[in-house]
């Protein structure tokens, strides 16, 4: 594995902290810049995981929703956002505390439309075997908004709320 | 992470010991695919040690059930944890596949 694959680090030297109880962790912020390499997105992953790990008991709010919503949201910044360039950079800023977290993913591409794409839980979209990106990070996050010109997803998650599942809220 | 296959009563499995994700699926689908073109027509995907699996994975095992079942074969999966069974019901992909509680039950079902 090149220098590319190994994990992340924080590069954002203006970390800031304050608040919180003497009992809880105090929130926090940073940034992470990333290349457009497929390679890193576990990485980053695990890194933003162990991370949130100081702020909250864990469970599937963790490990399902944040773990899987993040990686479509880096896949798709990279792949359909700068289209794989290595020259291009994802930037993911994140804010956390022990209610929520909330990341915002910019990439350097045109951004696109998120009404375009169909539900893949449809019956005649269950064999297709792309789509599911999207709609995943809209059912796994809490919140989900596109900025800019398409090219910025923020996304909010509290570890809290329950578990939505298919059939409903 | 890594795909170890291996041949139990002319059943291949394949072990995913990581996650199932963008970086790595076509490493899997090769593997399958080129068991099947070799010749065998049986298929156990072992999810034991796997934490997550993104839309990307999920997309390389629903591309290789219809490959699998367009070719005379069957695939079954085995050994979700809570959360890929969530992901599974989420997609409602958990009506597409065959999937076992473990390795033993997957086996003696094909």
């Amino acid at each position: 594995m090149g220098p590319a694959a190994q994990g992340p680090l924080p590069d954002d030297a203006r970390e800031r902290s304050g608040g919180g109880a003497a009992s809880a962790p105090p929130a926090t912020a940073f940034a992470l810049e990333l290349p457009s390499d497929l390679r890193v997105i576990e990485g980053a992953v695990g890194y933003l995981v162990e991370r949130c790990r100081a702020f909250t008991a864990g469970g599937s709010r963790l490990t399902l929703n944040f773990r899987v919503g993040l990686c479509e949201a880096l896949a798709n910044a990279m792949l359909y956002g700068n289209g794989r360039d290595p020259e291009k950079r994802v930037r993911v800023e994140v804010e956390l505390d022990t209610s929520r977290v909330e990341v915002r993913v910019v990439d350097q591409g045109k951004g696109f439309d998120p009404q375009e794409v169909p539900d893949p839980t449809a019956p005649g979209n269950l064999e297709r075997p792309g789509g599911r990106g999207v709609f995943l990070l809209h059912k796994l996050m809490d919140q989900v908004e596109y900025r800019g010109c398409g090219n910025e997803v923020r996304m909010v998650l509290h570890w809290s709320t329950p578990l939505r599942r298919a059939s409903g809220e | 992470m890594s795909f170890q296959t291996t041949k139990q009563n002319g059943v291949v499995v394949v072990d995913v010991d990581g996650q199932l994700i963008v970086g790595n699926r076509q490493e899997l689908k090769q593997k399958v695919l080129d068991e099947l073109e070799g010749g065998e027509r049986k298929f156990l995907i072992d999810f034991a040690n796997t934490g997550y699996i993104d839309s990307s994975g999920l997309g390389v095992l629903v591309s290789l059930s219809k490959k699998i079942r367009e070719m005379g074969g069957e695939l079954r999966l085995a050994n979700l944890n809570e959360d890929l069974r969530t992901l599974f019901e989420l997609t409602k992909l958990d009506t597409l596949f065959n999937i076992a509680d473990s390795r033993d039950e997957a086996l003696a079902s094909l």
